[in-house]
């Protein structure tokens, strides 16, 4: 190779990804940023400096190896670039979509202090999107074990623990509640930010290392996570069925007819396809003038989709200022690009009645930012007297969602006082064999640390089960080598396990 | 799991059906008060229907339909024995508590008669001395009054016409219960709203525990969307995942009547064009019942209305 290459040596301008304008694309549902180009790709790996102490590692949340699948992708080695991906990241397609890169890899590369950063997100969708156009799949040997695994849900966290006790050998089942499996990929995420082709894409993969789905299952219900443990016969159980339940406004007027949750919004045009209302049977209720209250993902998508849907006005009413908007950097400029209009702190205190159990409007009231709070964001606090109305006729709540009853409801699983369930370190929950990881266990996240904890809970499952895990031989997280004999960890139980049944 | 195959069906009128589909894990876990979502195809809707019946021997699950829109219409031509439903999920919901009672009154209305079944035949498993209180608009709408006979210890039809049983609609069946025993320790209520409010006004004076089953609109039937949310003594409980089953004294009715009425016009958009389509391309013209053209409003039976039949 040349000169090691510096900070002045690299293009300077991080290279732009090519979008549908604004006004073209509200009125479609197709994806809005269009990708990389090769020439793109190949000119922004060049930005990356390779440095050896990699802070992006560390700054992401399941420790890709980036600048490793950045060197290959730069040396045009893109097949190496996605097995060095998707070592440590199974879905790159989705995660380089839908990622909080901002907070997190990109957030702390070395570029960024002093240029823009490198954009790994997109490279990572580059390479993801290039493995499925191209049909790549990193199929690895696989040496058959005899254990049988059931997953519960089929978000990501479902999937990644699917995928990496197949690729060990286990005969793998997947549980879905809804007719079709993704989890929120599915339902929540609308088209335009993340097609259904990709998740389809990366189903497929699943199914080719040999992972059945089994939808139309309400686990719990139709059978609980017990009896799956002692009469349908498996060995091990990842419950990962995510934090659906929406939080309610709680605020007068909140069960009119023209009120209502994010997700119901969103799973009704996305997974029921209501935007093809009457193609599709599902109805949805549109509006002239829609305001969204929240300010994360999910209440951009609601603005965006309502857009899309024909909506004249969409407000978005949060109660702290832009900086505090949890939702991703991208979504937030892309909202305002498409018109939507923002009114920061302020908060919802009524939703007015049109008489006939429809919205008139809302009643709001404007807020400041006090004293830090507990999440150390500064509290927002009301101004005396700043009540206001504004007409709508439409309201969306996305101010949060809490655990899914279901699972409280039907096992004996331990959950913590908010109704999540409970595990230790390793994931494993109160009950044995059963391992539990994403948004149930965390509450709402993101979808790489969902990836992360299905593919912690596949580690643990592993030691669980006695199989020897050639993906991480001697590095189990945070325990010490001096503990190992023959390198062996004494934590993988290598003995037969016991069933009484 | 999906082709959820349609083992039996019966048409009880011009709006009723049942069917009975194969699903041998859902009827060993099905329970009273359970109801499952259905998607006819995939570009269906999802819609709940409570399982009427449940044959664990048989692996069948029944469901009684009636045809009041879109879905349920297309059912009713669609459905025929040896075809199969895309999705079939559930059991959902909590199900009924069936205490040790000793005398409980079970009453169905319009599309709450065939819930109801399942409730008496446990109530009269659980050794309890057995109401069963039903409606219908006339004679000729009846259904299953053999299957009720067979675990009600007392058994009282109520006709709008007066062609069979009490002229009038279940509240009256519900006075002559209150009148015959006053001891009746529980009501169980199923039906259109309006006749569940009924049920529970008539009981409050005597302070009668009366449980009913919330029918709200709903998506995912698992806790996600908040659409099927209902007014409890004054709280916002879910009916999927907190339900169906709710003291009936303290749900706010009018809220779920309005709640009921979200979609009236997309409903109507709906129905319309499936008839339009469905007279031009038929499939199905075999059924002994032939579905009435849709467009005159009389042919609409509005749940609401079925309150004077139930
Ligand atoms: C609208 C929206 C936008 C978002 N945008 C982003 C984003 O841009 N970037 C990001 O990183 N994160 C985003 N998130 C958050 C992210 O999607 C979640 O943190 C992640 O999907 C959690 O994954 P999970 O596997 O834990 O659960 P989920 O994805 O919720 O999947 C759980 C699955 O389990 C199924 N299930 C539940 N109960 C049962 C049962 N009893 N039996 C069988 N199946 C069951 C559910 O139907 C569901 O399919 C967004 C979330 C939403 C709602
Ligand atoms: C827990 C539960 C159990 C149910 N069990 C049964 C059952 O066993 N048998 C049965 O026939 N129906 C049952 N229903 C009602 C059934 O789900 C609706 O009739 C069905 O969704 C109508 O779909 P559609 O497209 O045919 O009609 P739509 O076009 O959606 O509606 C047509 C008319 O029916 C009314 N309607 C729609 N949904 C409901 C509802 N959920 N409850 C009452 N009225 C409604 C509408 O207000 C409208 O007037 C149940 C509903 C719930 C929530
Ligand atoms: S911190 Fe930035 S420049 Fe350094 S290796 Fe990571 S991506 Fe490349
Ligand atoms: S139907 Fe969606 S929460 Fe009950």
């Amino acid at each position: 190779m040349a000169k090691k290459k510096t900070i002045r040596t690299i293009p300077q301008e991080r290279t732009p990804m090519r979008e549908q304008p604004a006004a073209e694309r509200v009125k479609n549902f197709t994806e809005v940023a269009c990708g990389y180009s090769p020439d793109d790709a190949l000119r922004e790996a060049e930005r990356c400096l390779l440095c050896p102490e990699q802070p992006c590692v560390a700054g992401c949340p399941v420790g890709i190896d980036i600048p490793g699948f950045i060197r290959k992708l730069g040396q045009k080695d893109f097949r190496g670039a996605y097995d060095v991906l998707t070592d440590t990241n199974l879905l790159p397609a989705i995660c380089g979509r839908v990622c909080p890169q901002e907070n997190q890899c990109e957030g702390v590369c070395i570029v960024g202090e002093t240029l823009e950063p490198v954009a790994i997100g997109r490279l990572e969708r580059w390479v993801g999107d290039q493995a499925i156009a191209e049909g790549w799949a990193s199929i690895p040997y696989i040496e058959p074990a005899p254990y049988r695994i059931g997953i519960v849900g089929s978000g990501p966290a479902g999937v990644a623990c699917a995928a990496d006790m197949a690729k060990a050998g286990c005969d793998v089942t997947v549980y879905e509640a809804f007719h079709l499996p993704g989890g929120v990929l599915r339902y929540g995420i609308p088209d335009f930010r993340l097609p259904n082709e990709v998740i389809d894409a990366e189903i497929g993969r699943l199914e080719k290392l040999g992972v059945k789905f089994e939808c139309n299952t309400l686990v719990g219900r139709l059978f609980t996570i017990e009896q799956m443990v002692d009469e349908l016969g498996f060995h091990a159980v990842f419950v990962g069925t995510g934090a659906g339940y929406p939080t309610m406004l709680g605020i007068p007027g909140d069960s009119l007819n023209g009120v209502l949750s994010a997700n119901e919004l969103l799973t009704r045009c996305n997974l029921m396809r209501a935007k093809e209302f009457p193609d599709y049977d599902t109805p949805l209720p549109l509006g002239q003038r829609v305001a969204v209250v929240g300010a994360g993902n999910t209440a951009m998508d609601a603005m965006r989709v309502c857009k899309r849907l024909g909506a004249e006005k969409v407000y978005c009413i949060y109660r702290r200022s832009r900086t505090e908007a949890p939702a991703r950097a991208e979504e937030v400029h892309h909202a305002e690009e498409e018109g939507i209009e923002f009114h920061w702190l302020t908060a919802p205190a009524a939703i007015l009645d049109d008489g006939k159990g429809g919205v008139r409007g809302m009643r709001c009231i404007r807020m400041e930012l006090g004293e830090p709070d507990a999440s150390g964001r500064r509290r927002p606090v009301p101004v005396p007297g700043s009540e206001h109305d504004f007409e709508t006729d439409l309201v969306v709540f996305a101010i949060g969602t809490n655990a899914n009853p279901i699972m409280g409801q039907t096992s004996t699983l331990r959950l913590n006082k908010r109704g999540y369930i409970e595990t230790d370190a390793e994931l494993a929950t109160s009950v044995a064999g059963v391992y539990a990881g994403g948004d149930i266990v965390t509450g709402a996240a993101t979808v790489i640390e969902a990836m992360g904890a299905g593919r912690k809970a596949a580690r643990s499952m592993k030691a669980y089960l006695g199989i020897r895990d050639s993906d991480q031989p001697y590095v189990i997280d945070g325990r010490g080598s001096g503990n190992r004999m023959f390198g062996i960890d004494p934590q993988e139980r290598n003995f037969a396990r016991i069933r009484i049944a | 799991m999906s082709n959820f195959e349609i083992v039996a069906r019966e048409d009880f009128s011009d709006v009723t059906y049942l069917l009975e589909v194969r699903h041998p894990l859902m009827a060993k876990a099905a329970r009273p008060g359970q109801f499952v979502i259905v998607m006819s195809h995939p570009h269906g809707e999802r819609i709940p229907l409570t399982i009427a019946d449940f044959d664990r021997a048989k692996g069948t699950i029944t469901l009684v339909i009636q045809a009041v829109g879109k879905t349920t219409k297309e059912m009713q031509q669609s459905c025929v024995v040896g075809s199969s439903l895309y999705g079939v999920t559930g059991p959902m919901g909590i199900p009924s508590h069936i205490g040790k009672v000793k005398k409980v009154a079970c009453v169905g209305g319009g599309l709450g008669v065939a819930p109801i079944f399942p409730h008496a035949r446990a109530f009269k498993d659980n050794g309890a001395y057995v109401i069963g209180i039903v409606g219908f608009r006339t004679k000729e709408l009846m259904f299953w009054e053999d299957k009720f006979r067979a675990c009600c210890d007392q058994f009282i039809v109520c006709t709008d016409d007066g062609s069979a049983g009490i002229k009038g609609n279940v509240t009256a069946g519900i006075k002559k219960a209150l009148r015959d025993h006053p001891d009746i320790d529980e009501f169980v209520a199923i039906g259109p709203p309006i006749m569940m409010k009924g049920c529970a006004e008539a009981t409050r004076a005597h302070k009668i525990k009366t449980m009913v089953s919330l029918n709200p609109l709903m998506v995912d039937g698992t806790g996600m969307c908040g659409g099927c949310r209902v007014k409890i003594g004054g709280e916002v409980k879910f009916a999927c995942v907190d339900g169906p089953d709710f003291d009936g004294h303290q749900v706010d009715f009018d809220d779920l009547m309005t709640r009921l009425r979200r979609f009236t016009e997309q409903e109507r958009t709906a129905v319309e064009r499936w008839s339009e389509n469905c007279r031009m391309t038929n499939p199905l013209q075999t059924l002994k019942t032939r579905i009435p053209a849709t467009t005159e409003e009389a042919e609409f039976p509005d749940p609401f209305d079925e309150v004077r039949g139930g």
